[in-house]
């Protein structure tokens, strides 16, 4: 007879000998470095240009997201439709993103179309023009969206903490308005493009089932480029934190919800010593759909949808921050509870049956995140620009498995103070 | 080509086996056949909220979380308005603990009060932050009742309104249980690195014994062809004008949900699709704008919606679709064009199959609709439209007796 009351044997997550599969890397005749997976049962590859191009590196706001966002909007030879209709008649998807200290552009096809398009990526990176026609659309375009983005309380909760924690002129901590659209000129964007895309300092990154020559196919399209000729600029921006602890804000009067911002400054990220042990009390705190707080406050009382903790994804300086929408009326008792919560990792030593579900848990997601040449890839890149290699990988394991109670409780003493986080609400 | 076995157990679940030996990871995908299509008028948002109450526990497990995250697993679910799919992924040496969880819940719910209170809130929640507090959030609402007459295809699965799902008993929640929850009614995709033997033991093992349940016999009242133009006026509180419109597209098996497939990729798929180029491009009359359908079961909605550029007129939009519209209707798209959205079908089923949880969730809906096997020839049948088709089916789809628009404009 069939007990279901008693789970069946499990090997625990903790005894798995994860490996990360070794990222090969050569260089481009112009020193551009190319990293590598070969790996999965699919034709297809992913081809990513990474710049040093974010918004560390501009002298006006919005003007290295716009360059970004206009690498597809014409060329000396080409239209922006015709550079659209390229990359769709084959199937492709040629992204691009502008995050702080880097931006990218990103190819999604199969395998066999890379030598089409290739040269047309190519292009994009040494011939764009930023038409006039095309930047006052989309500035007109970017303005209303903007418009609309500001009636809702998540967004305006993200820009406002972001804005408190670093300062509104640091590139973590300031955010776009319709002025600066309207500031915008053609100048600065063709500028910024051959400063920091045509000349600029790149690497790339492939991954997927790789045809046997990509090396000499990427090395043929971007091996003579003037890349990589000067060293990455240096450039230091300080954090200028608010000086008020605790804001309420009301955006809509016919709100029916807050977006709940609790965030303190976490210095150094990865290469704080700290890093490691702080992302598996996080976790415990508010990573996972186990954690603390979605037992507490989504689970027990219902008060939102969803609640999370995090250690914002930066280079530089971070932030440990936790975000949620709660109903109008339940804002407060949310806050109380994520104190609360705090408190009782502050005082109360995490108990063993806990802890080793947690392990077992993000040993289980490092597994299911290794899983493709596209996620291994992703994890590399992660490493790479945060200037770590493997060892943070193993370093990490490590980490998971063998962290102590103590150490954890530490830990929630030393960052898990309320009066030191900074906190929001936006109706 | 995705490989599979299917066997069928006693009690009627379906259980299909997909091998891939090159992740560690297994998937445990179980799909049931009821949405929100199924829900009684005056009780919608059921099939979802059940979604949530699935994960309060069942008749000898107290916790489904706990146990599967120990077992290094994740798992997740989602309601739409044809099925509710529920899947889990764990290092695959601990696959046994999701057949102990998933079966128990099929076995029965532990029906606690405690769990529906909670989770009649969390749903609440999540209909404000999605529905209410979001500007433009009740569009959808909006154009499905405007479509939809007879359908239940007329409500949201979120529900029809916030108090069905605040007034639900847990009589109620029972009874919807054993209706849909049973053996007959689901189907079981394992995939990963798993052999199909061992599938096989474990299914008898954990499911062979819950009763097979009264069969649901699915009666639903169909859609009767749109016979005038429907037109709905709003005014809100919302920074821009909004537009949408929607025409009644054919069924998910038919050859004309392929065809129409095609035709959103033509007219809204990507930078250099028709409308796209058109209306945003050159004529400058929408901000963003999006052609895309409902890939339902029965009779979809194939929809054009966006935001207007300030000072535009809500007529001359309307005027400049119907030139669209009437283009595809009258001339030939080119071989070439057609090439194009069939390239991109190929590219984008591609990477779908990259994930395996992906192609088990794709072998499950492909065996809801009848038949796994259909997953392995979708992509001939992409191929097989014509430029003629594509004319022919915009003609059938975009008379103008079967379209719904909404002018959603801004009080300020």
């Amino acid at each position: 007879m069939l007990n279901r009351q008693e789970a069946p044997e499990i090997v625990d997550a903790v005894e798995f000998n994860l490996q990360l599969k070794q990222v090969e890397k050569f260089t481009l005749d112009n020193n551009v470095p190319v990293y590598a997976i070969n790996a999965g049962a699919q034709d297809v590859v992913v081809v990513e240009l990474v710049f040093y191009a974010g918004n560390w590196y501009e002298e006006k706001n919005i003007v290295a997201a716009t360059t970004n966002f206009m690498l597809k909007n014409g060329t000396k030879s080409k239209t922006a439709f015709s550079i659209n209709e390229h990359f769709d008649f084959y199937g492709a998807y040629l992204n691009r993103h502008c995050y702080n200290e880097t931006s990218t552009l990103t190819l999604h096809t199969l395998s066999k179309h890379l030598p089409k398009l290739l040269p047309v990526m190519n292009e994009v990176l040494t011939d764009s023009i930023f038409p006039d026609d095309e930047l006052a659309l989309y500035k007109q375009n970017q303005k209303q969206r903007l418009e609309v983005n500001l009636k809702k309380c998540d967004f305006v909760a993200n820009r406002l903490i972001d804005e408190y924690l670093f300062g509104i002129d640091h590139p973590y901590g300031k955010y776009t308005s319709p002025a600066d659209y309207d500031a915008l000129q053609r100048e600065e964007l063709v500028k910024f493009h051959q400063d920091f895309y045509t000349k600029g300092n790149c690497m790339i990154f492939v991954a997927g089932k790789l045809p046997i020559d990509i090396q000499q196919q990427l090395n043929n399209v971007f091996g003579s480029l003037p890349l990589n000729q000067t060293p990455i600029n240096n450039i230091t921006h300080h954090i200028a934190p608010a000086e008020i602890k605790k804001q309420h804000i009301i955006n809509d009067e016919n709100g029916v919800q807050g977006a709940i911002r609790i965030a303190r400054p976490f210095p150094n990220n990865r290469h704080h010593p700290d890093f490691q042990k702080a992302s598996v009390l996080n976790n415990i705190f508010g990573g996972f759909f186990g954690s603390r707080l979605m037992s507490n406050i989504r689970e027990d009382k219902g008060y939102t949808y969803g609640i999370h903790s995090y250690i914002q994804n930066h280079i530089h300086d971070t932030a440990w921050l936790i975000s949620t929408e709660a109903g109008k009326d339940v804002c407060q008792a949310t806050i109380d509870e994520t104190y609360k919560e705090m408190d009782i990792l502050r005082n109360e030593i995490i108990d063993e049956e806990e802890l080793d579900l947690v392990r077992n848990f993000m040993m289980g997601s490092l597994l299911g995140d290794l899983d493709g040449p596209f996620q291994i890839m992703t994890r590399w890149k992660n490493y790479i620009l945060n200037g770590l290699d493997d060892q943070f990988f193993y370093s990490a394991i490590n980490t998971i498995k063998t962290v102590s109670a103590e150490e954890l409780q530490y830990l929630a003493k030393k960052y898990l103070n309320p009066s030191e986080f900074y906190e929001l609400v936006v109706i | 080509m995705i490989q599979y076995n299917r066997f069928v157990l006693d009690n009627g679940l379906r259980v299909l086996v997909h091998e891939d030996h090159s992740t560690p990871m297994a998937v445990v995908n179980l799909m049931y056949d009821v949405g929100s299509k199924d829900e009684n008028p005056e009780q919608t948002g059921f099939a979802h909220l059940f979604e949530h109450l699935m994960f309060g526990g069942s008749v000898n497990i107290d916790d489904y979380d706990e146990p599967l995250q120990r077992a290094g697993g994740e798992n997740n679910a989602y309601t739409t308005n044809d099925i509710t799919n529920y899947y889990c992924t764990m290092p695959a040496e601990n696959i046994e603990t999701a057949f102990w969880l998933e079966s128990d819940r099929m076995l029965s719910l532990a029906f606690n009060e405690k769990s529906l209170e909670v989770q009649r809130k969390v749903v609440v929640e999540e209909f404000k932050e999605h529905y209410i507090n979001k500007p433009y959030g009740d569009i959808w609402h909006k154009m499905r009742e405007l479509a939809y007459k007879e359908h239940p295809y007329r409500w949201m699965t979120i529900g029809k309104e916030l108090s069905h799902v605040e007034n639900a008993k847990i009589e109620d929640v029972k009874n919807f249980f054993f209706k849909h929850y049973r053996p007959t009614n689901a189907i079981l995709v394992v995939a990963g690195k798993v052999k199909v033997e061992d599938v096989k033991k474990l299914a008898e093992k954990w499911f062979g014994d819950i009763p097979a349940g009264e069969k649901y016999n699915r009666n639903l009242p169909q859609e009767p062809a749109q016979q005038e133009a429907r037109l709905l006026e709003i005014k809100a509180d919302v920074p821009l004008d909004a537009y949408i419109k929607a025409w009644h597209m054919e069924a998910r098996l038919n050859k004309g949900y392929y065809v129409a497939d095609l035709i959103t990729e033509i007219l809204g798929g990507g930078g250099s699709s028709r409308l796209y180029q058109s209306l945003v491009k050159e004529k400058q009359l929408f901000s963003n704008l999006d052609c895309h359908h409902f890939g339902t079961t029965d009779t979809g909605l194939l929809a054009i919606e966006g935001k207007l550029v300030k000072g535009v007129k809500m007529e001359d939009v309307d005027k400049a679709i119907a030139e669209e519209i009437e283009k595809i209707k009258t001339e030939l798209v080119s071989e070439a064009e057609l090439q194009k959205v069939k390239n991109k079908t190929e590219s984008i089923i591609a990477f779908e199959d990259m994930s395996v949880m992906s192609r088990a969730n794709s072998l499950a809906m492909y065996e809801l609709l009848g038949d796994a096997s259909l997953m392995n020839t979708e992509l001939e049948k992409y191929q097989a439209v014509t430029v003629e088709d594509i004319r022919d089916y915009s003609i059938k789809i975009f008379d103008e007796k079967n379209s719904n628009t909404i002018h959603y404009y801004s009080k300020n």
